[in-house]
């Protein structure tokens, strides 16, 4: 999904955050390659999201009642890992970013309608999937109602763009830039920040 | 190998440390992002668009050419969990057969139609909150959190704040014994 151009903030840092896509030739002819390779990543993170135990839903539900953390270990991990190498492959001009728009208002309401949505049904979108592929029927239902959800959105989202999509909209910002600091200052300070955590949760939770 | 692959639960932090690593791969090759969400939003439109095409065509939501909906890489991509989690929980053993987890038995009893109601209007609130913010647990969750996006980072601290509090008052502090 392409995300809507935003006015360009003040270019702290010479990012190419990923902007509206071009039409190029690849793009207009269809190529099987993202529908092959989007069933391969697929299959590799269902698999993985249930080895991890993350499509249970006492695990979920668990993380919600602070009693087990392997969701934010996971998470966690999956962060520190990914943003090495992203922003590695970055560096060497191998990979394109793709930031989505802050627009504190949208994030914020829509993170906290999330949660709540999280906790009466137990699974998140992706972990939906995989729960009903070990074998959870109530995660039908849970996508019956996802894809509810999405069209009641549609219905109410022009309505949406005018207001609440507009308050606090702030472009493609990053961290580093929220804290004025250098990409590479920020890095060096924030894994080894997300490592300690990582570590300290470790070693106090049983789970 | 196999012996590995047919293990009920691996460490979170090998666990963690792959889908990281896919997510490199993600980037690298198909140019996009690991994110569930957008599947959904095109099931839901092309249904709608199936349904009756004339409302759906009015509604600029799904007119304006990006937002088109369509089989795509990220529908693949919800199809391959499906499938990877059957394969993951076929080779462990490790399927669950219960329509009502069991967590949720203790606490609201075994009726199936309150557990799927509650399902049904969770799954309604997150997507309507995961539109909003245009995202996740895998689009802002991982893959943006680890490309410190900012946006990702106030929806993750906002769905937990909200998802710890609606969850106290669902089990309250008694629930807890039973995790």
């Amino acid at each position: 999904m392409t995300t809507p151009k935003s006015p360009e903030q003040s270019a702290s840092l010479p990012l190419d955050k990923g902007g509206p896509e071009k039409d190029t030739p690849e793009r207009k002819n269809f190529s099987p390659k993202p529908l092959v390779l989007g069933a391969v990543f697929g299959v590799l993170f269902g698999f993985l999201l249930q080895k991890g135990g993350v499509a249970k839903y006492h695990i979920l539900i668990g993380t919600l009642l602070l009693e087990d953390f392997t969701v934010v270990k996971v998470m966690l991990t999956a962060i520190i890992v990914g943003s090495i190498g992203i922003f590695s492959l970055h560096a060497l001009g191998l990979v394109k970013l793709h930031v989505k728009p802050t627009r504190y208002a949208a994030n914020i309401i829509g993170g906290l309608l999330f949660g709540v949505g999280f906790a009466l049904m137990g699974y998140c979108p992706g972990t939906g999937a995989a729960a009903l592929g070990q074998g959870n029927l109530d995660a039908i239902s849970a996508i019956i109602g996802l894809m509810i959800g999405s069209y009641l959105f549609a219905e109410v989202s022009g309505r949406l763009e005018m207001t609440v999509m507009k308050w606090g909209d702030r472009g493609k910002l990053m961290l580093p830039e929220l804290v004025k600091v250098s990409l590479a200052t920020f890095l060096m300070v924030w894994i080894p920040m997300l490592l300690i955590i990582l570590v300290a949760l470790d070693r106090f939770t049983l789970r | 190998m196999i012996t590995m692959l047919r293990k009920t639960s691996w460490s979170p932090y090998v666990v963690g440390s792959l889908i990281g690593v896919l997510s490199w791969f993600s980037f690298a090759t198909v140019d996009k992002p690991i994110g569930i969400t957008t599947a959904f939003e095109y099931t839901a439109a092309l249904i709608s668009q199936a349904v009756s095409p004339e409302t759906a065509s009015t509604n600029p939501y799904y007119t304006a050419p990006e937002k088109s909906p369509k089989i795509d890489w990220e529908w693949m991509l919800v199809i391959g969990v499906f499938i990877g989690a059957f394969i993951s929980s076929t080779l462990s053993g490790d399927r669950s057969t219960d329509d009502v987890p069991d967590l949720w038995r203790k606490r609201f009893g075994g009726s199936v139609s309150k557990r799927f109601a509650a399902a049904f209007i969770g799954g309604a609130v997150m997507m309507i909150g995961a539109r909003l913010a245009q995202g996740c647990t895998s689009g802002h969750g991982i893959s943006g959190a680890m490309q410190l996006a900012v946006s990702s980072w106030v929806f993750v601290v906002a769905l937990f704040l909200s998802g710890v509090g609606t969850a106290f008052l669902l089990y309250g502090k008694k629930g807890t014994n039973h995790v």
